[in-house]
């Protein structure tokens, strides 16, 4: 290649960053991808069967035509539209097509329920809603009565629309086709779509987020472009994404992180996201597609591990001896290789075989080949898990963050990675641990405030502008990297005035596969007590290896074995939590392990597994009282409720055990 | 002869009769001198207790049954009795009481089978899969592939039919009865052994079906909530013999109908 040209694609590369810089809302970025980088895959969906491919230049073309279709139905600069639906192509284009013209999308959850749906629609006084099909127009239009404000809306998918009135109704394809005419007739519609997209300001809202509403009534997050589009800048320079990255888009759009990874990176760093074909195959997309950028959340990898194990089970006697003695490689040295660490020859040799026996054909089953940087957050992931992934060569790495900071608030940086942190904050961002211990930030692409709710929005900032993130954490000392330990409000006092972290030790003690759940009790009591269910599938077949005799769960639950097995585990868990100055104190004294699984149908568990700690407290109020005075063992009688809905009684005589604690250093001195 | 087309006939008009039509296995009459007709473009149920004649009547209208007796008219043609390939010729398909499917093949296989009979090109030029035969390949697989999506099958286009639960496979079926394009579609029991979501669906794609291809429907079906909400009209039969025909809601009042089902003191 002659030297002219290559100085000059360097000029334009160097001019390209430039006007990167200067675009401060998304539809300039969109523009500015399709000059630069005109022949790029965008984006990507399966339509019957085949992956069909936009460029910048082919996206740019649809939404502008789509843009103007949509002013043509009425939608003007600072109109709300409603975005329903799941990862296509068309809803991420209807994102687009409004911020261009000034509007603001609301995009909602496609699950909600069309209660949850009409309170959003309302709320937001949308105008407009795109949305992806039959189902979702339904539950609009069965609410219609309380969103007066609603014109029109625009859909994806004609199946069975067919013979719905179409007064109000409109097929994206049909709005494209109209604007593209528009466009073509009259040379006036491009000058004013260009002026429409300059007139767009870093300072207008580019969308509104709705909180999922877990605590009471969801929130409209509003968020200003330039904010969305500094954070994006920021995290894909710290994780150095370019065009040539790929990510597959198969979070909800109205969740903040599809948001970010798939759109706000997406258009920043002009690489091409990709859609799945349908909501149920985004596992086999993920392996067609071999994105280089990834994220889920933990219970995703858990499942997807589950699965390997299972289908390991049925291989040949061979594979399944070469499986485990790799996957035993990759433990002992894989994570230390991945971070850079030093590691004997020997195991250096042993890995790269594995990697090529095992690691990396498993690693293309599972679609995760090509990945470069993926994430996972939302809850603990185990430490097992996390380094099962790690070990395998996958830069897999923790980031805290929410709605309100327009997702990352901490994130790890490459070669510091730890399973129980959530790593430094992030490039510009600002924490400080309030007294109390929650945690409040400040950073590039936090919120604007919630939508016509100001008495909340200044409940979750402080006087100097710092947002509250209602979690409470703490700076390890060791690494410097933020630990979260609970929801600020489930956080306790012991009656010694050490901070009690419920969830953070009953996650500690379910990280053990023998320990299923765990119920932690210790606020404005004078020690920490856990109340557990061990898990029968694995404590089980321990308990076939050792010729342990059990019928009943609650017959192994009360065997001394097991109490002994489970007492190693609640030491080992106090060990951990003596480590860190903040949770020495919250160590556990006493545990017992409870004669019934805890069940959603006795209401001892939410829907979503969640423990019911307080409702467990009253129902098993004799053991609590035992646990805290000092017996031996106590009786408990409770109703239970069997699967086919009869009820019955079921009264047991429970163990206590006391474990010993680990002195602290504070303590000790 | 060309078989006349369904566009010969005007929605509404009757795309097939059957007049005074009997069929008996030796001494037992499965079905007795019964006569209707389902009209171009309706969804018409045929139900009736265990044993009234239902299947058989099917089984008439596909021609796997001959009856003894009365008349088949199809698109203007009548005749004695239907054979298998002039109904599956005609346009007529079927999917059955219990799942026919090729069990060791994938779901896009079976589906694919369906448009058999619409391939022009011979057994040779396919197996060697060049020039006209894999144009002629692409076109097909391109209806099997809207098929899928209209079914909303994609995550199992390649699973093997006999790992996929029942539900699914009797998607898969209906799927293939499909891809023949069928002016009539004759559906078994599409419903039977499902649980309520299964069974939603399954409505859904039923209407979904008469809505965009404009399919003529006849189903047999037990759940009578299912029938009284799917079909324009439902013919009733008791023993072999039609003890009635009408709208829902005349056969729900009809206290013929309504002893059949519930028994009567004889």
């Amino acid at each position: 290649m002659p030297r002219g040209i290559v100085g000059a694609a360097q000029r334009e590369d160097a001019v390209a960053i430039d006007a990167t810089a200067a675009a401060d809302t998304f539809p300039k970025l969109l523009v500015h991808n399709a000059r630069v980088r005109a022949d790029r895959p965008a984006l990507r969906h399966k339509d019957l069967g085949i992956w069909q491919t936009w460029t910048w230049a082919d996206l740019l073309d649809e939404v502008r035509a789509y843009a103007v279709g949509l002013h043509r139905l009425g939608l003007k600069r600072g109109d709300t539209i409603a975005i329903v639906g799941a990862n296509r192509p068309r809803i991420y284009g209807s994102v687009m097509a409004a911020q261009m013209l000034g509007a603001v999308p609301v995009p909602v959850y496609a699950d909600a329920v069309a209660d949850e749906l009409a309170y959003v629609l309302a709320h937001a006084e949308v105008r407009f809603a795109a949305v992806e099909d039959q189902e979702q127009v339904d539950k609009i239009v069965s609410v219609a009565e309380r969103l007066p404000k609603l014109e029109t809306m625009v859909y994806d998918e004609l199946k069975g629309l067919r013979d719905y009135d179409h007064a109000k109704l409109r097929a994206i394809d049909d709005v494209i086709a109209d604007g593209r005419t528009a466009l073509a007739n009259d040379p006036k519609v491009a000058e004013w779509l260009d002026n429409e997209i300059a007139a767009g300001k870093g300072s207008d809202i580019s969308i509104i987020l709705y909180t999922s509403g877990t605590t009471g009534q969801s929130k409209g997050v509003v968020l200003s472009a330039k904010g969305c589009i500094d954070a994006a800048r920021d995290t894909v320079a710290f994780d150095k994404l370019t065009d040539q990255d790929e990510a597959l888009a198969y979070l909800p759009i109205a969740w903040v992180g599809d948001h970010y990874l798939n759109y706000a990176q997406q258009l920043v760093a002009g690489f091409c996201t990709a859609c799945p074909e349908h909501g149920e195959t985004a596992m086999q997309d993920l392996r067609e597609i071999g994105p280089t950028f990834y994220f889920a959340p933990p219970r995703t990898f858990e499942t997807m591990l589950t699965r390997v194990m299972i289908r390991m089970e049925d291989a040949s006697f061979i594979k399944r001896k070469l499986f485990h003695y790799f996957i035993g490689v990759a433990r002992r040295y894989g994570e230390a290789i991945l971070n850079g660490q030093p590691v004997p020859v020997q195991g250096r040799l042993l890995y790269r075989l594995g990697q090529f026996l095992v690691y990396a054909p498993l690693k293309n089953v599972l679609g995760l080949s090509r990945v470069r940087v993926a994430y996972t957050a939302g809850e603990a992931i185990g430490p097992d898990l996390f380094s099962f992934y790690r070990s395998l060569g996958m830069n897999l790495k923790q980031l805290y963050g929410q709605t309100e900071a327009f997702l990352y608030v901490t994130c790890q940086p490459d070669g510091q990675i730890y399973s129980d942190t959530v790593g430094p904050a992030a490039p510009n961002v600002d924490i400080r641990i309030a007294d109390s211990g929650e945690v409040l930030f400040k950073s590039p692409g936090m919120f604007v405030g919630y939508f016509k709710d100001d008495a909340k929005t200044k409940e979750a900032m402080t006087s100097d502008g710092y947002v509250k993130t209602g979690d409470a954490g703490f700076f390890d000392q060791k690494t410097g990297h933020l630990k979260i330990i609970d929801r600020a409000k489930d956080v306790g006092k012991l009656n010694d005035g050490t901070l009690f972290p419920p969830k953070y030790i009953e996650n500690k003690l379910k990280f053990f596969p023998n320990i299923r759940e765990a119920v932690a009790y210790g606020d404005k009591r004078d020690f920490v007590a856990v109340m557990l269910n061990i898990d029968l599938t694995a404590v089980g077949s321990w308990a076939e290896r050792n010729n342990v005799v059990y019928g009943s769960y609650q017959e192994l639950a009360g065997h001394p074995l097991v109490y002994d097995m489970v007492a190693r585990h609640v030491e080992e868990t106090n060990r951990a939590l003596a480590a860190d100055k903040m949770t020495a104190g919250a160590q556990i004294r006493r545990f017992l392990i409870l004669h019934k699984e805890l069940d959603a149908d006795d209401g001892e568990l939410t829907r979503t597994q969640k423990v019911r700690r307080g409702f467990i407290a009253e129902r098993y109020d004799p053991l609590i009282k035992a646990l805290y005075d000092g017996s031996a063992e106590a009786d408990i009688s409770t109703e239970v409720t069997f699967e086919d809905g009869r009820k019955g009684n079921l009264s047991a005589r429970v163990k206590i055990r006391d474990v010993t604690t680990v002195p602290t250093l504070e303590k000790a001195a | 002869m060309r078989a006349p087309a369904a566009s010969d006939i005007a929605a509404g008009e009757a795309i097939l009769s059957v007049k005074n039509v009997s069929l008996a296995f030796g001494g037992v009459k499965a079905i007795n001198d019964v006569s209707f007709d389902i009209k171009k473009g309706e969804i018409r149920a045929i139900i009736g207790p265990n044993g009234a004649g239902k299947t058989s009547m099917l089984n008439v209208i596909n021609g796997f049954y001959h009856p003894q007796h009365g008349q088949i008219t199809f698109k203007g043609r009548t005749r004695q009795a239907m054979r298998p390939y002039e109904a599956a010729r005609g346009g007529i398909a079927r999917t059955f009481q219990n799942v026919a499917l090729f069990k060791g093949m994938s779901a896009l296989d079976n589906i694919m089978a369906g448009r058999t009979l619409k391939m022009r090109r011979g057994f040779l030029w396919q197996m060697l899969r060049i020039g006209p035969a894999l144009t002629e390949e692409i076109a097909h697989r391109r209806r099997v592939e809207e098929i899928i999506d209209f079914l909303e099958i994609q995550a199992i286009r390649k699973i093997q039919v006999a790992r996929l639960p029942y539900g699914l496979q009797k998607r898969v079926e209906l799927g293939r009865a499909l891809a023949m394009e069928p002016d009539l579609l004759l559906l078994d029991e599409p419903m039977a052994g499902m649980n309520l979501e299964e069974k939603e669906d399954m409505s859904r794609f039923i209407i979904d079906v008469n809505d965009h291809y404009g399919t003529t429907i006849a189903l047999i079906e037990h759940d009578m909530g299912v029938v009284m909400d799917l079909s324009d009209r439902v013919v009733v039969l008791d023993h072999g013999v039609k003890i009635a025909d009408g709208t829902p809601d005349e056969v729900k009042s009809n206290q013929a109908v309504i002893d059949a089902y519930l028994g009567v003191a004889h």
